[in-house]
This record gives structure tokens, sequence and C-alpha cells, in this order.
């Protein structure tokens, strides 16, 4: 069985968030890298991008489909993992320990919406 | 996923097993099907350094016979029928007027004058109509949709022949490559056909319904100290792909000419008149404009069923088939491209959501078995 982070935040679509202040880093499940397979490419946006809370901030590609990654939280992306770009298969390896991005968050209040480590486990079972 | 349309979905006699194993369920042309067992790549992989075991029961089987139906098959039929013996099978096309695809399908010779056609899932209603229309000049000929009489089981990989003569009486040491048996599997009535669709050698079982669980469960016990393991639709696209074999409605459809998929090997050009002999026989003179190509991918991604390809920033063709392969570990893919651009070694860019990604030409198939 997969362990789930306490200290993290979940989406219903499968993405955390690790709150740091003001600052999220944000990956995906284990659970969406089951389902996904293979990933064999991930897309992410440029430094500076502004994305509100449930928008694209890019794909993740496996070899079954192509899916879109969504933002947990309203901010700004202030850094990229680049290293992603050529081993996009680590996030099968380890999804919780190899985020995708981090953002800047501009409205606090938001992350009171999001799941908690129970709540997104009861939601995948 | 979502069904797109309301009817419900049909189920094979194995939809059950697949269920109570907890295969991953997914609409596919129409039935209620697996396309994962236990992963992709892991079932992929099994096919070739073991063996993998698949329901292929949503496969269309339609039979013809009568006094004429050598004269019937040759007319519908691309490949040369005649040629076949009892016991022997081929790889053709039923083909429109033009040539182009109405499916694919292999033609088993039962009898000297009876004929198995095994069809396409998502084309069995087209491909009936459509021989039954098209069969009716040729004589005393006769085409029953029998489908619903066969359940379909593929054993495939290099362990496929070591797991399955201990459950059957037909010697498979001497069962060539497309001739099939008839005798028992695991006590039920089987034909047995050294066929597949994976590029490894294996076979294709067919068997009563009722009785298509019995034989599921009787291969995985006899392939457990090989661990051979029951794979998806998934697994079996990876090495469909991966060999180079076209799959109807992505590769080919009644867009595309026998020609212009390179399947000449396909067409019986010295007999009688048959369905699309005319238009290929003149496309065969004149030259393809274009033709379909194996490529690699040279950037990362996946270029998918629909992505256009570019040559010198023009649109040129279109990308038919992509995956990237859990075996050969590259992102391969077919697309019909301007015949003067088809040579191995040929750049070009694909569009994968907008983003240009450059690909290769190079030859098919992408995995060639060991001998």
């Amino acid at each position: 069985m997969a362990s789930y982070p306490a200290g993290f935040k979940y989406t219903k679509d499968h993405e955390w968030i690790e709150l740091s202040g003001d600052r999220g880093k944000i990956g995906i499940t284990d659970y969406a890298q089951q389902q996904l397979g293979d990933v064999v490419y991930i897309e992410l946006p440029e430094i500076g991008a502004k994305l509100k809370q449930g928008q694209s901030f890019g794909t993740i590609e496996s070899v079954k489909a192509v899916s879109e990654l969504y933002s947990p939280v309203t901010g700004e992306v202030i850094e990229i993992n680049a290293a992603l770009k050529d081993k996009p298969e680590t996030v099968n390896k380890d999804p919780h320990g190899n985020w995708m991005v981090v953002i800047k968050l501009t409205n606090a209040g938001e992350t009171g919406a999001l799941l908690d480590a129970a709540q997104y486990q009861a939601l995948i079972k | 996923m979502e069904q797109a349309t309301e009817t419900p979905l049909k189920k094979t006699p194995l939809n059950a097993r697949h269920r109570a194993s907890g295969a991953k369920m997914v609409p596919f042309g129409g039935w209620d099907m697996p396309v994962e067992y236990s992963g992709l790549s892991n079932e992929h992989t099994a096919v070739r350094t073991r063996a993998g075991i698949f329901d292929v029961s949503h496969m269309g089987e339609i039979e013809i016979a009568g006094k004429d139906a050598l004269a019937a098959v040759q007319r519908i039929t691309s490949n040369d029928a005649a040629k076949l013996a009892t016991g022997q099978a081929q790889y053709s096309g039923l083909l429109t007027p033009q040539g182009t695809f109405v499916d694919d399908l292999l033609v088993y010779r039962l009898a000297p004058a009876h004929f198995l056609l095994v069809v396409n899932a998502g084309n069995i209603a087209k491909d009936y109509a459509w021989i039954a229309a098209n069969i009716t000049s040729a004589g005393d000929a006769v085409a029953v949709d029998a489908s619903s009489r066969y359940a379909l089981i593929a054993l495939q990989g290099p362990e496929a022949v070591n797991v399955l003569q201990p459950l059957t009486g037909v010697d498979l040491t001497s069962l060539k490559y497309y001739w099939f048996g008839h005798g028992e599997v695991a006590s039920v009535r089987a034909t047995v056909s050294r066929t597949g669709y994976t590029g490894e050698d294996g076979f294709e079982i067919f068997v009563p319904p009722g009785s298509a669980d019995r034989v599921w469960l009787a291969i995985l016990e006899s392939g457990r100290g090989a661990d051979v393991i029951p794979c998806g639709l998934g697994a079996r696209d990876t090495l469909r792909l991966e060999a180079g074999m076209r799959l109807h409605g992505n590769d080919i459809d009644e867009t595309t000419t026998v020609l212009e998929a390179d399947l000449s090997w396909i067409v019986g050009w010295k007999k009688d008149d048959f369905n699309g002999a005319s238009a290929l026989r003149e496309q065969k003179a004149s030259g393809v404009k274009r033709k379909i190509v194996g490529f690699e991918l040279l950037d990362r991604g996946i270029a998918r069923h629909g992505c256009d390809a570019y040559i010198g920033g023009a649109k040129a063709g279109l990308v038919t088939s992509g995956t990237q392969t859990p075996h050969v570990k590259k992102s391969i893919g077919m697309a019909y491209l301007p015949v003067e651009h088809t040579a191995p070694g040929t750049e070009f860019d694909v569009d994968i959501r907008g983003r240009p990604t450059r690909a290769r030409v190079v030859p098919m198939p992408f995995y060639k078995r060991p001998k």
C-alpha cells in the first residue's frame, strides 16, 4: 500500500500540494501514476505563469493517455522541476517525492477546500 | 471512461472471469473488454519473454460454405485463397471497388468448400452485410455470421508451445506458422491456429463459448511455472505496433488502399477479377502518391493517431498509430507520407498538441522475434 503523506493536501484530480508558508510544491499522487502507467512526457509551464485554482498548468503523457495537470491553488509559478523533462519516469517511481512546480499562493484561503490525506484515501478507495 | 452510444456493451464468455480477476475494463468496438490486468508494460514484457493469454472472443467469425465457396472468397478478399490447403490460413483484405479496406481479416480454409473469416470486432455487422451482398454473383455459396458460436483465446510468446502442448493432442511442434488443426484443449473441442497479433510465436484457440472459462483457467494453470499472465487490449496494441501490424480503423480503412498501406503481398495479382482489382492494378501501374511508413520520434512524447505530419513546414501527412514501446523503449508509430519522403532516414515533424516533434522514417517491423 502506498502511503499518502499526512502533511500534504490533495485534490479530487489527484494532485498533491505540500504547503510551506505562502509556497506550495505540487505533484501527482501515487494513485494517479498507477492509473496513468508508464509516464513518457511531462510538459510544464514557464516560470512566472499565473494560474487560477483548478486551471491546467501542464500535461502528463503516459503510454496509455494524455492528461492535464491541474493547479490546486491560485498563484504564480516560481520554480519548475526541469529534471522531469529528461526523466519523466521518476514520477512513476516516487510520485510523492518528485514535485513538478512550486507556486507562490495569492489566495491562501482556498487551501481549506483541499482534501487531507484521510479524505483523499477515502476518495480513491 | 464514457461510453459514446446508448447501446449496451456486448460481453464475451470470459467477461465474468475478467471482472473477477480485477482487470480494468473499457468499451472497445461495442464490447466490454479488459484493457489491462497487471499493467500494460508488465503484460507486454511477459509476451516478449515468456507468454501471455488474451481474450479475443470479440473478434467476428463469418463462415462461407457451398459448392462455389472458393469463388466467393476469391471475389471478396484480396489474397489468393486458392493457394490455401485445407488446414491453412492467410492474412487478407475485404476491399471496396477502390481497393481500400472494408476490413482486414484472416481467411481459414476449413474444408475445400468451407471457409472461416475472422474479422474485427467493431466491423462484424458491416462486414457480414457487405459479404452477403457481394457473394451473390459467385454462385452457390452462403455466408453465416457464426460469431456467437466461438470464443477465441490467444496464447502468445516464446513459451506458448510448451504451455499449450500438455493440454492438447494436436501436435504443435509440427503445426507450422499460419496452419491450424482440430482436436481438444483441456478436454474441450477446439481449433488451434498458429497465428497471432503480437509478432511472437503463439496460438489462437477457437472453443465453444460455454467452455471458454475452462480453457482459460487450464492454460493459466499449465503456464504457472513459466509465469504466464493474462493480458489486455492495451498490451495487444503495443505488441502489434512493435511488430508493424496494421490496425483497421487506425492505420487502414476505407480511405487507404492496399498499396498505400504497403500490403501488396496480400493481393493475389494473378487471380481472376476481385473487388478492388482494377483500381489496384491501375494504382500499381501509375504508382502510389502516399505510403505508410514506420517512424521513431527523436524527441520525447508520443505521436498518436490523428497527429499531422509536416515536411519543410508544410502539412504533408498523418500519423495513424503511435506509442512508446515497453520492450524497445522507443517512441514509435506509423504515418502516411508523400511517397518521395518515405525512404528510411528521412526526417519530418509531427505536431503533438501544438508542439513540433522531430521524427525519422525507419523500416518496419520495429521488433522482430529472435529465431
